[in-house]
């Protein structure tokens, strides 16, 4: 076993590895940014090491400043975490050249697998179900065109090396396509520096499901269990959960048997997910794999009691996977829901910035992954992931249950998040009889949400809730306490109103006399 | 003493008078008893009736006032009728020209109107990445732009002026 491993990333990801090492009794070593010194990974961590400047570039996407620090601090090993160098192969190939385990796969089957329209080819050798379309690039709007008219509209353009929805175009009708083309090629470029598109059938509204696979380096690869994953807005995740609700033993059986397939295609080992899309008739087709840890591995953790990143530490320490496929037996149901700081009642506007109270959920079947403190300042700079809540039960009416009345308990103050919307999805009759596809969460936001009877009787509580406050200092009144014992800068806030020295009138004129 | 509230843009008249368990207090009239404890800063544990409520407060970073029940938000506002700064924060709420602030820290990275368009309501005037994402900043207000107070690629604070509209 590793005596030290560098996680190269930060947030809830860094912090979840940070935890794994700690269980294991191997040391961690984080890493951080300019802006990330006070960040939850580097006070968590045994070691840390400075990268530079707060643009990615500059630090977490920066290979040689990793490998820089994982000399300078001894690390035998790297944990990408997702996002960030997780699936670059120059990465992997830079961390064994310079004799340092990469934990994941090797960067030859992250090739395979990084560019959607090699993986296609590769895959139709090995016998994998595909959604109709082309297997390479399209070099011009004439072949799109033709093939476009060969699998009938409507048909989706796809970046080859892309992710995340970029580069994505859904064309409807003949005449769309040559604009849509060049719009998804130059956005592919930008994005990705590869404009390379293809094209493929659209199948309206279908479910995406995934199914984790893992494999270790002496030739072993099994399935665990699916993901569903439908509930999505701009093509980015925001509830996942596990099992998949209308999928059966039979289903899951030859999911994973194709995901497998897929693995041993391109001699994988470590945790790998293959994703699917999976049409009204639940037919599934192959969609795509993503050669790393994913952000909602933690539902695959609770419903197999598989602890994953120690399992991929394990693996890429040499050791043999301890389970045989008959040994994985799926237990209850598991939902996680991705806090991120934005505000829904806003258009998704990021809301960065210090966060100045935070109440956490806790109790029977909840478990929170996440890279916040209170008094933390979120920057700006990265992805607007806090953190994740994740709810299990033994069944999905439990779950939910379970959820709704942790968000009840759940604050985050100072910045907008998203946890309004998590009230509205699990409350939605659709959601709750499993009615999901990737087209939910759209139509749900279309929806005016449903007022609550509750509202009318809190509505005099709030206005005495507001004027008793009024009659405390305002929080900014006392320097914050940050966690690390430091003084901060007190943060803005409006005038505060103090009334219980005798003169009210002259109270309220000295506080603003103090310039607040 | 005496408050006006607004929630929700609804004025309602508190009175509070300190008791033995909390407050006696009035709300447009009507009795609320009240037995109060803060738990926390910006915390309040509140009992009415035999029902417990857990009210938090929070400021947005516009300097909004958000007062929180169980899974609801509320905005509020609060004028005690001494203070100068709510007379005033009251007065400002008339017609006149419309200030456009930046919701979030960012970058400017499009203006798209200049000085002297008119925009229609819901139009947008500035775009600003933050975490990787560019939001559009619209106007609530139909009229003219006379100031766009920011240039392309400059660095912005919540709360800070992006442009006025007449």
């Amino acid at each position: 076993m590793f005596k030290r491993i560098l996680i190269a990333n930060r947030g809830e990801i860094a912090v979840r590895v940070i935890r794994a090492c700690r269980e294991m009794g191997v040391e961690s070593v984080a890493v951080y940014s300019d802006v990330d010194r006070r960040a939850l990974h580097v006070r968590k961590a045994d070691f840390c090491e400075y990268l530079g400047p707060a643009q990615a570039s500059e630090s977490y996407l920066n290979i040689s400043k990793i490998l820089e620090a994982a000399r300078r601090s001894g690390a035998e090993a790297i944990h990408p975490g997702y996002g960030f160098l997780s699936e670059n192969a120059k990465f992997a190939r830079a961390c064994r050249e310079a004799g340092i385990v990469f934990i994941g796969p090797s960067p030859e089957s992250m090739e395979m697998m990084g560019s959607k329209t090699k993986a296609r080819q590769n895959m139709k050798k090995a016998g994998v179900p595909f959604v109709p379309g082309t297997e390479s690039g399209l070099k011009s709007v004439d072949e799109a065109l033709a093939v476009a008219e060969s699998i009938g509209y409507p048909v989706m353009l796809k970046a080859a090396a892309g992710g995340g929805g970029k580069g994505m175009r859904l064309v409807a009708t003949p005449k769309e396509l040559a604009g849509a083309f060049e719009a998804a090629k130059s956005e592919a470029q930008r994005s990705f520096g590869d404009s390379e598109v293809y094209l493929e059938k659209f199948i309206e509204n279908p479910r995406h499901v995934e199914m984790q696979i893992f494999g270790d380096t002496h030739g072993n690869v099994i399935y665990l269990a699916e993901r569903e994953c439908s509930v999505q807005r701009r093509h980015q995740k925001v509830l996942e959960e596990a099992p998949c609700s209308f999928v059966d033993a039979e289903m899951r059986r030859r999911m994973g048997e194709v995901a497998v397939k897929v693995g041993k295609a391109a001699n994988y080992f470590n945790a790998g997910t293959v994703e699917f899309l999976v049409d009204a008739q639940n037919t599934f087709y192959f969609l795509e794999m993503n050669t790393r840890l994913q952000v909602e591995h933690p539902v695959t953790e609770m419903v197999t009691g598989i602890d994953l990143v120690q399992l991929q530490i394990r693996v890429a320490a040499g050791e043999p996977l301890p389970y045989r496929q008959e040994e994985i037996i799926l237990r209850g149901h598991a939902i996680e829901l991705r806090v991120y700081a934005e505000d829904p009642d806003n258009n998704f506007f990021p809301s960065p910035g210090r966060i100045t109270r935070l109440i956490s959920p806790s109790g029977p079947g909840i478990r929170r992954d996440s890279g916040m403190y209170e008094g933390w300042v979120v920057p700006l700079d990265y992805d607007p992931l806090l953190a994740k809540l994740i709810g299990y039960g033994e069944n999905r009416t439990q779950v939910i249950n379970r959820l709704r009345r942790a968000l009840v308990e759940y604050f985050i103050g100072g910045i907008k998040t998203n946890i309004s919307l998590f009230r509205r999805i699990l409350l939605h009759p659709d959601f709750q009889a499993g009615r999901i596809d990737t087209g939910f969460l759209d139509r749900l936001l279309t929806e005016k949400p449903v007022g609550d009877e509750r509202t009318a009787r809190r509505v005099p509580i709030v206005a005495l809730a507001a004027a008793i406050f009024a009659q405390q200092p305002a929080p900014g009144a006392q320097p914050a306490r940050n966690q690390d014992g430091l003084h901060e800068a007190t943060p803005r806030t409006p005038a505060a109103q103090q009334s219980s020295t005798r003169s009210g009138w002259k109270s309220a004129a000295r506080i603003e006399g103090m310039g607040r | 003493m005496k408050y006006e509230v607004l929630v929700e843009g609804h004025l309602h008249h508190v009175e509070l008078e300190r008791a033995e368990q909390g407050y006696e207090c009035h709300v447009d009239g009507e009795h609320y008893p009240l037995n109060v404890v803060m738990t926390a800063r910006d915390v309040l544990s509140i009992i009415h009736d035999g029902r417990q409520y857990e009210a938090k407060r929070e400021y947005s970073l516009l300097g909004e006032t958000h007062i929180i029940i169980g899974s609801e938000r509320f905005a509020v506002e609060v004028r005690d009728p001494r203070s100068l700064r709510s007379r005033r924060a009251a007065a400002a709420h008339e017609a006149g020209p419309a200030r456009i602030l930046a919701p979030m820290p960012g970058k400017v990275v499009r203006i798209l109107a200049a000085e002297g368009d008119e925009v229609e309501a819901g139009q947008g005037v500035v775009v600003v990445e933050a975490m990787k994402m560019q939001n559009e900043i619209r106007t609530a207000k139909k009229g003219k732009v006379v100031k766009i107070a920011v240039k392309e690629a400059s660095a912005v604070n919540a709360g800070d002026l992006l442009a006025i509209v007449e």
